[in-house]
């Protein structure tokens, strides 16, 4: 080897050796922007778990608050979050799963399709302070629902419908053709077409996308302290208002009441969303891999 | 079709709201600085006539309160303050009258402002509190004063701005917290902190101080020598069914007077206390 | 023929259906802007947007240190969240084992549910402390808020950063690696860029949410009306102001607060707009 090449490759050598050394320097940062990512946000769990549980018991959970939530539990918030959900999903997942059969089964690509689409994408972006101005103007004022489940329910479905419009959408398109096209040879309608072959092939996917949406409408507070209202009593009636556990907490942390119940229901909403989540993100997943397995 | 359907019976939900409220509650919603004596007064009622209908209690505020009410959302509305002008048509009753106390960290060696001082530091003038006169005979006690102070519009801010600030503007630079209960908070939590809260909410974690040499007390404020006292009203609108009736009863009656006592506020004679809301 | 009218029915409800959410945002905006124009109309549109003041018991209406506030509580979040939040996601699907990253990610996307208030009580109670002991000042601050939003944006800044620098082909990978460039080297000059567009979407969905965060806000920053002069000042956000003075307000001042929603949701729109387009963009080249 002639002194050249030889000095060539020692060069190349020590460039690579720096380049190893800048990648060494890279992945230790990386990981430890990994690692805080990770870290806070564990923090946050176990912080409000360490000082919550102490609090759950099984009377906490069944009982009325006492002294505005100074003593007593929290049943009255836990039922009407559960109302609240229920009855929100209840209109947004056919309205969001029908929007989503017409995008993708009933219409083409065009400028319908597009207009509905960046209705949708914008409607998905708008902050829930805004859900929570609209629904209070008109659900509770204009069409005289009061402060009342209907009134925070309906808000709260105006605000997850772009969840599960745009999560449907991704399930159904992920039905292979095949399946319509023999459907449709062997003389279906359209309809039966999607109804019989379509959506319970999609359903995996719908479903995870309706779990997600019950996540965000039981966590959220902006929208439903304006429109479900704040009453500590369990509601009899649609009409009824409703303290969801979110505001609880809210009203709980932010008066500094009890600081022991607001850990404690911090604790059951951070239980109840996680658990939501989990459920979301991989019980309906595998049964959607399940599905897969077998076709 | 499922889906018509139910859109359908949704609509359909919303369209029957519209009509009457169910009379198996009776909404009251308003000033927050009321709110927790009403849940209070709202529970024991539940509790010694579980027959009677159930009180739905609401925050919203003072001018919401009022707003409700004449909408009809609310059978009786709360306020910490006194009627706006807008609102004359309501019918008003004194259930009890509430002292704004100004509150301290209790780290802070100071034991009385005088109005003027209260003023200059709340308007921006007084920024340390090391300008205060005879800051040196209470020791070394220095250091920017972090003034804490209700959001416009609420009623014990509205009580504050009058009978201390007299047209001044509260600082753009407090921080501005929209309850009683995290002004108390943030003033137990911080050395450097003022704020101002109900006198019936103070306790040992904040200080109050004496103004213009008054402490705020109940008997002075019941002899009229604390002036920071405002009314709690709760008010209606014209004929008023049965069961509203028998609730506010309860209130002005014996039990409901002991409540509001026992939690720190000044009843008095409920006629002379109706009167006044009246003759306003 | 009946079966042709059912194909029918079912065509015109679902086509009404899917103009559901559209309908939504033309009522949104028809709500907001009826109860909010009077107020603009009053008070002028430049003075509200520019006026410095914010004084609603004499009528003075200048929202201008809520929209200071709203972009400087915005950036300060964005500059913790999108270094912690991209490094997180280039770590996990650059770096580290296929395991360690799908446990990592789900672990992530879980925690991304955590509601708002609890994030903000988190502030509260150990963030806004910190800042006052360590920092000075009050502790409610630009600060405080830019952090908790900082870490709220988190889950949405590794997840949708994550499935971008998945989706850049694993040729280009084993490409770099070929001509014998480092990992780093990869990344650095091929997978970042081709993931770009993917990267840009996930600052601006982050940069939307903390913009329309207000429950976390309102529990750490403080709410003065004047324009912060350092980090250490508490502000006030186009969000919290709605949020903090809705219960109370009246006549022009409730109309005033509409307004601000009329802003907020004028500048979250935008927001939205470019967001498309950026994604339209990248998945054109």
């Amino acid at each position: 080897m002639n002194p050249r090449a030889e000095s060539l490759v020692s060069k190349e050598r020590v460039v690579r050796q720096v380049n190893l050394r800048k990648e060494k320097a890279a992945v230790t940062l990386l990981s430890f922007a990994a690692l805080i990512t990770a870290a806070v946000l564990v923090f946050v769990f176990v912080y409000i778990m360490a000082r919550g549980l102490a609090a759950i018991d099984l009377e906490f959970l069944l009982s009325s608050p006492v002294k505005m939530g100074r003593e007593g539990g929290i049943f009255p918030a836990i039922v009407g979050t559960l109302v609240l959900t229920a009855v929100s999903i209840l209109v947004a997942a056919p309205l969001g799963v029908g929007a989503a059969v017409f995008l993708t089964e009933y219409t083409r690509e065009g400028w319908f399709s597009k207009v509905v689409r960046l209705g949708t994408e914008s409607l998905a972006g708008i902050p829930s302070i805004i859900f929570g101005l609209f629904g209070f103007s008109f659900f509770v004022i204009y069409l005289g629902m009061g402060w009342s489940i209907l009134a925070g329910a309906l808000t709260l479905a105006c605000m997850i419908l772009p969840t599960i419009v745009r999560t449907s959408e991704e399930a159904i398109k992920s039905v292979p053709s095949i399946y319509r096209e023999i459907s449709l040879a062997l003389g279906a309608s359209r309809w039966q077409t999607v109804t019989g072959v379509v959506l319970p092939q999609a359903a995996p996917g719908i479903a995870t996308g309706i779990v997600l949406a019950i996540g965000r409408s039981i966590g959220e507070t902006a929208a439903v302290i304006f429109t479900a209202g704040s009453s500590l009593r369990v509601p009899h009636s649609l009409l009824d208002p409703v303290r969801t556990l979110p505001v609880h907490f809210y009203i709980l942390a932010r008066e500094g009441i009890s600081s022991r119940n607001a850990y404690g229901t911090a604790a059951v909403l951070l239980v109840a969303v996680l658990l939501v989540d989990f459920v979301a993100h991989f019980v309906v997943g595998r049964l959607f891999r399940g599905r897969g397995g077998e076709r | 079709m499922l889906c018509f359907l139910i859109l359908l019976a949704s609509f359909m939900v919303s369209a029957c709201s519209r009509a009457s409220r169910p009379s198996s509650s009776i909404t009251v919603a308003g000033s927050t600085s009321v709110q927790p004596f009403m849940e209070l007064l709202a529970e024991e009622y539940a509790r010694l006539y579980p027959e009677k209908p159930a009180i739905n209690v609401q925050g919203g505020g003072s001018s919401a309160g009022a707003r409700s009410v004449l909408s009809g959302a609310a059978s009786i509305g709360m306020l910490s303050r006194e009627l706006a002008p807008e609102e004359k048509g309501l019918d008003a009753l004194v259930i009890a009258r509430d002292a704004i106390a100004v509150i301290v960290n209790p780290k802070n060696p100071i034991r009385e402002l005088s109005i003027r001082d209260l003023r200059a530091i709340f308007s921006g003038e007084i920024t340390d509190w090391g300008q205060l006169i005879g800051a040196g005979e209470r020791g070394d006690f220095r250091g920017r004063i972090h003034v804490v102070s209700r959001e416009e519009g609420s009623g014990t801010r509205g009580a504050f701005d009058e009978m201390i600030m007299e047209g001044r503007e509260v600082t753009a630079r407090a921080i501005f917290q929209d309850s009683n209960g995290s002004v108390k908070e943030t003033v137990a939590q911080d050395p450097m902190a003022i704020g101002y809260i109900s006198l019936g909410l103070v306790d040992r974690n904040v200080k109050p101080l004496s103004i213009d040499g008054v402490a705020p007390t109940i008997e002075n404020c019941k002899s009229g020598k604390y002036a920071l006292v405002r009314p709690f009203l709760v008010v209606t609108k014209g004929e008023v069914r049965p069961e509203v009736r028998e609730f506010l009863d309860f209130i002005m009656g014996e039990t409901g007077q002991k409540i509001l006592r026992e939690e720190g506020l000044i009843t008095g004679g409920q006629g002379a206390t109706a009167l006044e809301a009246k003759s306003k | 023929m009946k079966r042709s009218q059912n194909e029918r029915v079912a065509e015109l409800t679902l086509s009404l259906v899917a103009l559901g959410s559209l309908g939504i945002l033309t009522l949104i905006t028809v709500f907001i802007f009826k109860e909010g124009l009077p107020a603009l109309k009053e008070i002028g549109l430049w003075e509200f947007i520019g006026g410095t003041r914010w004084v609603p018991s004499k009528k003075i209406f200048g929202i201008f240190p809520m929209l200071v506030g709203s972009f400087m509580v915005t950036g300060g979040a964005l500059a913790i969240g999108i270094p912690l939040g991209l490094g997180c996601a280039v770590y996990l699907s650059e770096f580290s084992s296929p395991g360690v990253a799908r446990l990592l990610k789900s672990m992530i996307e879980l925690l991304a549910g955590i509601p708002s208030v609890v994030f903000g009580f988190i502030g509260l109670t150990v963030v806004v402390p910190f800042i006052r002991t360590y920092f000075g000042g009050p502790g409610f601050s630009v600060l405080a808020s830019s952090i908790v939003l900082g870490l709220m944006i988190l889950p949405t800044m590794v997840s949708v950063s994550y499935d971008a620098l998945r989706a850049v082909p694993e040729s280009y990978r084993d490409g770099m690696m070929a001509v014998g460039a480092t990992r780093w080297q990869a990344v650095r000059m091929v997978i970042l860029p081709s993931a770009r567009s993917g990267i840009l979407a996930a600052a601006i969905l982050a940069t939307g949410r903390a913009m329309g965060e207000t429950m976390a806000v309102i529990m750490v920053a403080g709410n003065a009306t004047a324009v912060p002069e350092s980090l250490l000042d508490p502000v006030r956000t186009l969000t919290s102001n709605i949020a903090l003075e809705m219960g109370y307000s009246a006549g022009i001042h409730r109309q005033a607060l509409f307004a601000t929603g009329i802003v907020l949701f004028f500048l979250v729109t935008v927001l939205n707009l470019i967001a498309h387009a950026a994604v339209r963009g990248g998945s054109g080249r």
